[in-house]
């Protein structure tokens, strides 16, 4: 038993019962005895010697492939299978659409018609399957049975077809309809036979060949032979042109001879040739000329090669050529495989090229050649390419038209026409523009020699270097002539504003800019200024004093001069002051940008005054409304499912258009160094350039903020803003106001106050918590406000604004932390803000229209009410110790009490604190009944005309 | 059989108060229906935002995940998804039945003042105090939004959609209208902050509140003003205004507490509804049937017309 102890283990397992019961049966029984025992089960095969067991393939092992050995993904059976959708997904990049779910369980009887695609691999359907499925013609866009283009097409059908003759039948089993195509050609004019096209003039006659001329090989395509009687040929009439059959292109794809054609049926069957013998081997012309429809046949035109399959049918009355020269020998005998010449037996891989001069044909052409076509062996002749012609040096290729102007005196003016109308200056033109040109442009354009040296004036002579200021005394001598145009007083200006920049210039020492080329380029449009600039600063950070004298364009004017020195040394101040910061918080751009230009929006909403005016005539409509073309992305037009109303503009947004930014120094506030009126005058001119330019997003408060500065008086910027609200509301508190305002505060800017406009001024006033909330810090704030509170409580101003504080707030929008502390400090709930959070919120600045504060207390509710003074008394038990927050509260009930108050008028004046509950329960009553009268007291504003419009709202739904 | 049409009822108001909701995430900061009008949304300034059934007066879910209190919420056409926003700067989409936070939109630079699904959720548009009115895509994973809508100069208040426009309120008192399928903006100038913006059910007028306690009625297409109505007091807070489910009637929040309603046409103050003692903040209109929400304070108070008979009780409830 020693062979199956050697057996791997399942089959000892499987073995053992057998064995055991061997041993059971009789110990020392021979093998005979064996058989005798019952066996149970099926044994399992013994193992081929050697061979393993298969193990269970891993799973990373299981993999599957597509039909070309590419690794699939699985996805899982419930996501879609192999590789669907779109990361893992169903859907697509652009979203999942869920289509409904229609259960098929009420159809399934219905879909009982199995076709056979049913049970087809989509292989089998794809264009080289079995069934392969292919875009065909449908009925109504097949031609007419009896068409004669139709006919044709039987024709090849029927030459390439495996059966010929078999559309015989489909002639004779017709639908009688006719093709949109036919009825459409019809209708233009078309008739059968003809073809399609405009008509044409008849070509003078060739020499016909003669018709008894033998051809051999192919015959001539036969020409004219329709017109071959009509002589007379009238000069203006025309024809229509001749159906011309498409060069028939399809393949030879069966093993019939060249030219065979199958007995045509209309020819067996009709006789429609005249008893014509249907020819089986004709030319190719011959054919086409038969599959255009020349069935005429006459007997002497059949002069080609012609031969004959299967002898002449029944039906035929004529068989005249019985004895065509077809002879057995002219075939092939003996089926057998046919040597092909070069051994290859079809391989056509690429040949050795054995000829050099082919390699070097191949090695220069690299490429596919197309089948059919074969590399030439002769390289066609070189094209000689001719350089393009030396441009001359200053050539611009672009053209731009100069307007014509001369010297007369409009020409100022319509300059500044032109340049306007153009909308941004272009530095080009300004170049062209006469009265920009400084002297040395106009010296080159008019081809004068330059000025030696600089222009000598007496200033140079401050200049430290002896060399060149004894030349230039030399030559000032000589040019002193020249030069005497130079302005005595411009002089004096240079010398005053050049005394104030040396004073800089010693303050900044040589810690100004060093200009390398690839740094800060200021001036980088204009290269001549650029360079007199690094020379600028490359001399002063060499210690010279008067540097800026001597690096000046001599052809400039002084005032000319001096602008530039100022441009100069900001430029200096400004890139050395920010040097350090800059370099080593920004990069430069990858992509030069154009500097010179600002984006801003092509269309700017008109002038608000106007529209104020507007609102408040009520004239709605053309004077309030801008109307912008807006240009919404494309992603956004599909989630809308709109189609995107300018699909070929890349513009997102408004149109923006480029404006000049001028020059970055306009925007500078360095302490003015110069107090001459001129520069003066540039920097007021520059800054009227620049007022387009303004930031992009001013606050609604920017304009006050201006008016602030005009009249340098906080209560007129406070009117200001407060104008914007709605005054008739606020005038029959303003009154109180004013009131309180003279009693309580003592106003530190009164007089400037009373200066103003009395009224408007006073209905604006603030409470000087106000300024203090805003001005002061909160220590401050704290202490005047309850000293405010005090006041207040003392006193019971019988009607205020309900929420005077708030009210306050929000005319003043820009609404001040304190407020903001104000609102938190109310929450009855302490610990939903957590400390942090209010301390940002501290810092937080607020804009527009509030949210109400959280809570006025807990519990007050219209259908519980409860006493008020309860409520104010859990919040000071809530917070006993924060006293200013206690003031809070106290205030914030006094202005809901006086709220209430407000409608009572006056009722509960000069009450205390310890009959609010009672007030209160009197308020609600009040309440309610106040809102019957608030119906009654509603003024209609010009509800006529508003009822007019609204009618003739189209239907309006009411 | 032709019948007559039945004449029309008067339209009602919602007078009754059907149920008072105290929703303990403080103060209130907007209410709204859903679509179908079976649901509600209240916004807390306690960073919750929760679910109600407002017919019943059951609290549904409570979605936390917001950062700051949350300033306005809105639910998807299919009822699958809400958004919100609120003062962290964020705009948040949920999902409902699982109360997870889908996503979160960063990328306003201030608090988000309003927030809208388009009409078939695949865009949140949310307006924001940085003047900016930003569009976030649904669907595919980009952080940053599709199109920000910088025209305006201060910041936006409020924000309507409808299937193809976008109606914006800002503070700088210009409502604008983005028009996409025509490409083209209209800015209206108001004059006063704006602080509520909605479209007529029948999409040819847009009313717009504003804080001179005036709203107005404005026709879309020309903007010419079809009506104004004032009476009501709004000089500080950012209040609703809408319109009533047939567009018969105008109705706004008020700061004395109360709700006004006026007829559209004519303009009379209709009604001015009693709701609390502080400022009523935020009121949503019922899409189909004369229902209100009003939003005071700690509480939600749904409002029903006189004729309107409590719903059936199941007999298991």
């Amino acid at each position: 038993m020693a062979a199956p102890a050697r057996r791997p283990p399942p089959h000892v397992t499987e073995a053992w019962p057998r064995r055991r019961a061997q041993k059971m049966a009789a110990p020392g029984a021979s093998d005979s005895e064996e058989e005798e025992l019952a066996g149970y089960g099926t044994a399992l095969e013994p193992l081929p010697e050697g061979e393993r067991i298969k193990k269970p393939v891993p799973l990373q092992e299981q993999t599957v492939k597509d039909e070309k050995g590419r690794y699939k993904r699985f996805h899982g059976a419930f996501s879609g299978g192999f590789s669907a959708g779109y990361f893992n997904t169903v859907g697509s990049k652009e979203g999942w659409a869920p289509s409904t779910f229609v259960s098929s369980r009420q159809k399934r009887a219905d879909k009982t018609a199995l076709g056979p695609e049913d049970f087809m691999d989509e292989e089998d359907l794809s264009e080289y399957g079995i069934a392969p499925k292919e875009i065909t013609t449908t009925d109504d866009f097949a031609s007419k049975p009896k068409d004669r283009i139709k006919e044709k097409a039987r024709h090849i059908a029927g030459i390439t077809s495996s059966i010929p003759g078999t559309t015989a039948l489909d002639d004779l089993i017709a639908p009688a309809k006719i093709t949109i195509g036919v009825e459409l050609l019809r209708k233009m004019g078309w008739k059968e036979g003809q073809g399609v096209g405009p008509r044409v003039k008849r070509k003078p006659r060739k020499q016909k060949p003669d018709p008894e001329v033998k051809v051999y090989g192919c015959a001539l395509p036969p020409e004219g032979s329709e017109d071959e009687e009509d002589e007379y040929q009238p000069a203006n009439v025309t024809f229509a042109p001749k159906d011309v059959m498409p060069v028939d292109l399809t393949p030879k794809e069966n093993v019939r001879g060249l030219g065979y054609q199958g007995l045509d049926p209309t020819k067996a069957l009709f006789g429609v040739s005249g008893g014509e013998h249907p020819s089986l081997f004709t030319d190719g012309s011959e054919k086409t000329s038969n599959l255009l429809g020349d069935l005429r046949h006459s007997k002497g035109r059949k002069l080609g090669i012609s031969g004959q399959a299967f002898g002449v049918g029944a039906l035929e009355e004529e068989d005249d050529d019985i004895y065509a020269t077809e002879t057995l020998s002219k075939y092939d005998t003996v089926l057998k495989d046919e040597e092909p010449g070069d051994m290859l037996y079809g391989w056509t891989a690429p040949k050795q090229y054995k000829n050099k001069k082919g390699m070097e044909k191949e090695i220069r052409y690299i490429g596919k050649i197309l089948d059919g076509f074969s590399l030439a062996s002769k390289s066609s002749a070189t094209k000689k390419t001719y350089l393009p012609p030396d441009l001359p040096r200053d050539y611009r290729p672009v053209h731009y038209f100069r307007p014509v102007i001369t010297a007369r005196n409009e020409n100022p003016l319509l300059l500044q026409a032109l340049v306007e109308s153009t909308g941004k200056l272009e530095t080009d033109a300004l170049q062209q523009n006469r009265h920009t040109l400084n002297a040395s442009q106009r010296r080159e354009l008019l081809g004068e020699t330059a000025l030696k040296g600089p222009s000598p004036s007496v200033l140079e002579y401050l200049s430290g270097k002896d060399k060149e200021r004894i030349k230039e005394v030399k030559q000032a001598a000589e040019q002193q002539m020249k030069t005497q145009t130079l302005p005595q007083q411009s002089l004096n200006i240079s010398s005053f504003s050049y005394g104030v920049h040396q004073k800089w210039q010693m303050a900044l020492g040589g810690q100004l800019a060093t200009p390398s080329s690839s740094d800060f380029k200021p001036f980088a449009k204009n290269p001549e200024k650029q360079k007199r600039y690094e020379d600028y600063i490359e001399s002063l950070k060499q210690g010279q004093k008067d540097t800026s004298e001597s690096h000046t364009d001599p052809g400039m004017t002084e005032w000319e001069r001096g602008r530039e020195r100022e441009e100069f040394f900001h430029a200096a101040v400004l890139y050395k002051s920010s040097n350090p910061v800059l370099s080593s918080r920004f990069t430069r751009a990858k992509h030069e940008d154009d500097t010179d230009k600002v984006e801003v929006p092509r269309d700017q909403e008109m002038d608000i005054d106007d529209k104020e005016s507007a609102v408040k005539m009520k004239m709605f409509g053309k004077l309030t409304r801008d109307k912008f073309e807006w240009h919404p992305e494309k992603l956004l037009c599909k989630r809308f499912n709109v189609p995107d109303p300018y699909s070929d503009s890349l513009i997102v947004g408004l149109p923006k258009v480029k404006r000049d930014k001028y020059s970055v120094f306009n925007f500078l506030t360095l302490p003015e160094s110069t107090t001459t009126t001129i520069t003066q005058t540039i920097n007021e001119k520059m800054q009227q350039n620049i007022s387009p330019n303004k930031p992009k997003k001013p606050s609604r408060w920017d304009v006050s903020d201006k008016e602030k500065k005009k009249k340098d008086s906080i209560s007129e910027f406070i009117s200001l803003a407060r104008s914007k609200v709605n005054i008739q509301q606020q005038q029959p508190e303003s009154v109180i106001e004013e009131d309180r305002s003279r009693t309580n505060e003592p106003l530190p800017n009164k007089a400037v106050n009373e200066s103003t406009d009395q009224k408007e001024e006073e209905e604006s006033r603030p409470s000087m918590d106000l300024f203090k909330a805003i001005f002061a810090s909160s220590s401050d704030e704290k202490s005047s406000s309850s000293e405010e509170d005090s006041d207040e409580e003392a006193h019971q101003p019988p009607s205020s604004v309900p929420n005077s504080e708030s009210t306050k707030h929000a005319n003043l929008p820009d609404t001040s932390s304190a407020d903001v502390q104000e609102c938190m400090a109310v929450t009855s709930e302490p610990d939903l803000v957590p400390p942090l959070l209010k301390e940002e919120l501290d810092k937080v600045e607020e804009f527009g229209p509030r949210l109400p504060p959280v809570s006025f207390s807990k519990t007050t509710q219209e259908h519980e009410p409860v006493s008020l003074a309860s409520s104010v008394e859990a919040n000071q038990k809530e917070k006993p110790k924060k006293n200013k927050e206690k003031h809070k509260v106290k205030r914030e009930h006094k202005h809901k009490k006086e709220k209430k108050k407000k409608r009572k008028k006056h009722r509960h004046k000069g009450k205390h604190k310890n009959k609010k509950s009672e007030k209160n329960s009197n308020s609600d009553t009040v309440d309610s009944s106040d809102s019957l009268s608030d119906i009654e007291e509603i003024i209609d504003l010009s509800s006529q005309e508003l009822l007019r419009r609204l009618k003739h709202l189209p239907a309006m739904k009411q | 059989m032709a019948f007559p049409e039945p004449k029309p009822k008067k339209p009602e108001l919602p007078k009754k108060l059907v149920q008072n909701l105290e929703c303990k995430q403080g103060a209130v900061r907007a209410v709204r229906f859903n679509v179908d009008g079976n649901y509600c949304l209240t916004c807390g300034s306690d960073k919750s935002l929760k679910l109600w059934n407002p017919h019943k007066g059951t609290l549904l879910k409570t979605y936390s995940g917001h950062g700051y209190e949350v300033l306005d919420a809105a639910g998807s056409f299919d009822n699958s998804q809400l958004c919100s926003c609120g003062a962290d700067k964020t705009v948040v989409l949920w999902d409902v039945a699982s109360g997870q936070v889908i996503r979160k939109f960063r990328g306003h630079a201030g608090k988000v003042n309003c927030v809208q699904f388009n009409e078939e959720a695949t865009v949140i548009l949310s307006g924001s105090i940085d003047s900016s009115v930003r569009c976030w895509d649904c669907r595919s994973r980009r952080p940053d939004p599709i199109q920000i809508l910088d025209e305006a100069k201060d910041g936006v208040s409020s924000l309507k959609v409808s299937d193809y426009e976008i109606l914006s309120g800002s503070v700088d008192g210009r409502v604008r209208r983005y028009d996409l399928r025509a490409g083209e903006l209209y800015s209206d100038y108001i004059g006063s902050p704006v602080t509520s913006v909605c479209f007529s059910k029948d999409g040819q007028c847009t009313l717009a509140a504003s804080l001179d306690s005036t709203l107005r009625l404005l026709d879309k297409d020309t903007g010419e003003l079809l009506g104004e109505y004032t009476g009501h007091k709004n000089t500080a807070y950012k209040l609703d205004c809408c319109l009533s489910e047939k567009d018969t009637h105008v109705a706004s929040c008020s700061e004395d507490g109360k709700v006004y309603f006026w007829d559209l046409v004519e303009g009379s103050l209709m009604l001015s509804l009693p709701v609390g003692r502080g400022v009523v903040q935020s009121l949503s209109f019922h899409p189909s049937e004369p229902g209100l929400l009003t939003a005071t304070e700690g509480h939600v108070q749904f409002w029903r017309e006189e004729s309107h008979m409590a719903e059936k009780q199941l007999p298991g409830c």
